[in-house]
Formats: C-alpha cells, structure tokens, sequence
C-alpha cells in the first residue's frame, strides 16, 4: 500500500470504522512508515483534544420548561380534550344541580305536602341510622318481618328477600308519616342502609315511578296497586334503581 | 391527538437528549440565541412526527431533526451557508507547514473552538457528532443524508483544516 492509498484510510482507521482487514493493512503500512506514523498520532491527538476539550455545550435549564410549554400549546387537542372533559363535567354538574333544584323547586310548589313527605322520609331514614333503631324486628326471613308488621298495621307491607340479588333483607320497624303509623321494610347493600316505606296510597291515580336526590340521599317513589311505596339511601341510584326494580317484580 | 400518556412517552423519549440537540445546534448556529430557537423549533417538529417514529434511536433521530431545522431556519434567513463542494480529500496543504503532534496538543479550549467555528459548517455538524456525539459514520450519513464515504470524507477534511488551523494560531501565538 503507498502513502496515498493510506493516508484516505487513515481517519477510518482512527475512527475505528475499518473491518479488521483493513485495519491490519493500515497497522502494517504505519508501522514501516514515519510520515504516516506521524498522521496517525496528529489525528489521535486532535481528536482526543476536541474530545477532551469540554467543547459541548449545555442545554440551558430554561430550554427544557420552554420546549415542554411550547408543546403544550402546540398540542391543543390534547390540551383542549382535557379542558372540554373539565366543562362538561361543570356543565353536568350544573345541569344536575339545576334539574334537581328545579325537581325539588316544582315538588314544591306544585305541591308542599308531597315535599313535607319527602323531608319527612329523609329525616325518618336519617333517623333510623343514627338512633341505632332501624328495625323493630331483626330478621332476613320474610316469613318472620311480614307476620310481625300485620299485628301494628291495618295493612300488609310485602317483605320480599332480596338477599340472592344482592340487598339482604335486614328487618322491619314502625315508623309515622303522612300522620299515620307506615312499615319500614330495611335492606342492606354492603354498609348501606335502605329504607323502603309502604302504606296504602291515598291518592286513586298511578302516579308514574319517579326519584330524586336529597342532602345526599336517592329517594324513588312509585305507586302499585293501591300502595304508595318510598325507597331511600345514601346508596348510589344506579344500585337504588335495581332495588326499586327488584321490589316491583 | 396526543393523549396525557403519549405526552409523557414523548418527554422521558426526547428530553433526555435536549443536551445533545442544543449542543448540535449551538456549533451549527454559533450563538446561544439561534441555538435556543432552532431546539425548540426542532422539538414541536419532533413532537408532530412521534406518532411516526418507530423509536429505534431516539437521539440519532432528534440530532437529524434538528440538522434539518437549522437548515430551513438558514434558508429563512436567507443567509446560505458556507458550504464547501464535496470531493476527494484535498491537498490543501501544500507550502502550509504540517502540523506537529506537540503543538496540537497544547491547543487550549478556546483555540479549539474558534478552530471549529471557523469549519464550513457541513464539516463542522460531522466533526460534532463524530467527536463530541461518538456517532458511527453510518449513524452520521443518516442524519446529514450523504453517503457513508462523504462522511468520510468531510471528517477527514475537516480534521485536515482544524489541524492547520490551530498550528498556525499555535504559531501564531509563539512569534
């Protein structure tokens, strides 16, 4: 190999890009040849110099919050998708509470007995729970609750067990509304106490199955053959739903 | 149409290599102020194409991105950089003294800088990522979009004219 011929290699050779056989050829070359033994050792020296000669430089620290708050803007659905979940979620919050003060507000209205009946349910349920008193009669067995209610009231409460489905049947208590002794059958859903009042309905219609939140209870009402039924729990209204659903069957 | 989670993926992929990225830029621009803005230019650009980045070498593919935004930012400037016709290793040298290992050696951090700044600049992105970045030629040819043998060549040259350069300021300093 003439001096030409190496001195095109030698940067690879330096750099370590040549295979092995190349290398060699330019090992033995080097190794009878001072001008291109002399190449070698300026290349070595120069790169080992920039290499060593703390020439990088470094990313200022405001770079990296600049590049990520310039991506952040550049990235608008990402952003705007997050924004948009954030008011709709405002925006069903205040659908919610509207509904439901404007639920409240017309039961008010339209009638002020019927809201004095639900602040009555959810006192006497908010009652129940605190006064340690939910049931008169402590049992799941429907055959031992129906029975017990029928010496206290002019009526028969049903008692059904739902425990299979999921709301154990835990007993039953007399309570007072609408100025007249009701049942109170008591269900329980995990650590969640159901109240279901039942007496005969006053009223001839049937009056369409509806439900509504208060101070943080679900309350679903409905009426069936000449009973006026109210269902109330802290318990979510998916689950209160199902109930409500399981007692109509 | 970037959720949180690619967000984040994008981040821990790209950021770490913010330092290698600036410090490309910043010898293909010569000044913090440009350097600054062609990382952050390159960065929304790497943004937009990480859905298409299959990620093999995160840092190769962020150093081509920012090569590429420097030259556009360049050409929106419509200052042209000195770029300097690819070829065979060029005698140059004739009547320049050689350079002496000795004297090499003692060039100093500002020596060596001012020699690299005063690269064409083609030369000067293939002697930072070779040296300052370790790349391989390979990985060097795929960033600047040249043939490995052009890498090659353009180390070589350029390695030719900083030797050159910093003999004579070496000289220069010893009269």
């Amino acid at each position: 190999m003439t001096c030409n011929e190496n001195r095109k290699l030698l940067n690879p050779y330096v750099d370590g890009e040549l295979d092995s056989a190349g290398s060699l050829a330019v090992e033995n070359h080097v190794q009878g040849c001072a001008s291109c033994s002399s190449d070698v050792d300026n290349l070595r020296a120069l790169v080992s110099g920039i290499e060593n000669g703390a020439l990088r430089f470094k990313a200022p620290p405001h770079l990296k919050r600049n590049v990520q708050a310039a991506i952040r803007k550049a990235n608008p659905t990402a952003r705007s998708s997050f924004f948009q979940w954030r008011w709709l979620s405002v925006a069903a919050s205040v659908v919610l509470i509207f509904a439901l003060t404007w639920t409240v507000t017309l039961r008010r209205t339209q009638s002020s007995e019927e809201a004095q009946l639900v602040n009555d349910i959810v006192s006497n349920h908010v009652r129940s729970m605190m006064a340690n008193h939910i049931t008169d009669v402590a049992s799941s067995d429907s055959h031992t609750v129906k029975p017990w209610f029928g010496g206290k009231l002019d009526y028969s409460p049903p008692a059904k067990d739902l425990t299979e489905q999921g709301f154990r049947l835990i007993g039953g208590r007399l309570d007072y509304l609408e100025n007249r002794p009701v049942a109170a059958v008591v269900y329980q859903r995990s650590q969640h106490f159901i109240n279901l009042f039942v007496w005969p309905s006053r009223r001839s219609e049937i009056k369409p199955e509806d439900q509504l939140s208060l101070q943080g209870y679900n309350v679903i009402h409905w009426t069936k053959s000449g009973m006026t039924y109210w269902l109330i729990s802290e318990l979510n209204l998916p689950e209160l739903n199902e109930c409500a659903r399981l007692l109509q069957e | 149409m970037f959720d949180q989670n690619e967000l984040t993926a994008f981040n821990e992929a790209v950021l770490p290599h913010l330092d290698a990225a600036y410090n490309l830029a910043r010898w293909l621009t010569r000044n913090d102020h440009d350097a600054e803005d062609v990382v952050q230019e390159a960065s929304l650009r790497a943004f937009k194409y990480w859905k298409g980045f299959s990620g093999r070498d995160c840092r190769a593919w962020l150093l081509a991105i920012v090569r590429n935004t420097y030259y556009s930012w360049i050409r929106k400037r419509s200052v042209q950089p000195e770029l300097t016709e690819d070829g065979e290793i060029d005698e140059v040298d004739e009547g320049i003294p050689s350079p002496e290992t000795a004297l090499l050696q003692s060039a100093d951090r500002e020596m060596l800088k001012a020699a690299l700044e005063d690269l064409p600049v083609e030369f000067r992105e293939a002697i930072v990522l070779r040296e300052m970045e370790g790349l391989s030629y390979k990985e060097i040819a795929g960033i600047a979009t040249v043939p490995i043998g052009t890498v090659m060549s353009r180390l070589a040259r350029a390695r030719k004219r900083l030797q050159i350069y910093l003999t004579n300021s070496a000289m220069q300093k010893s009269l």
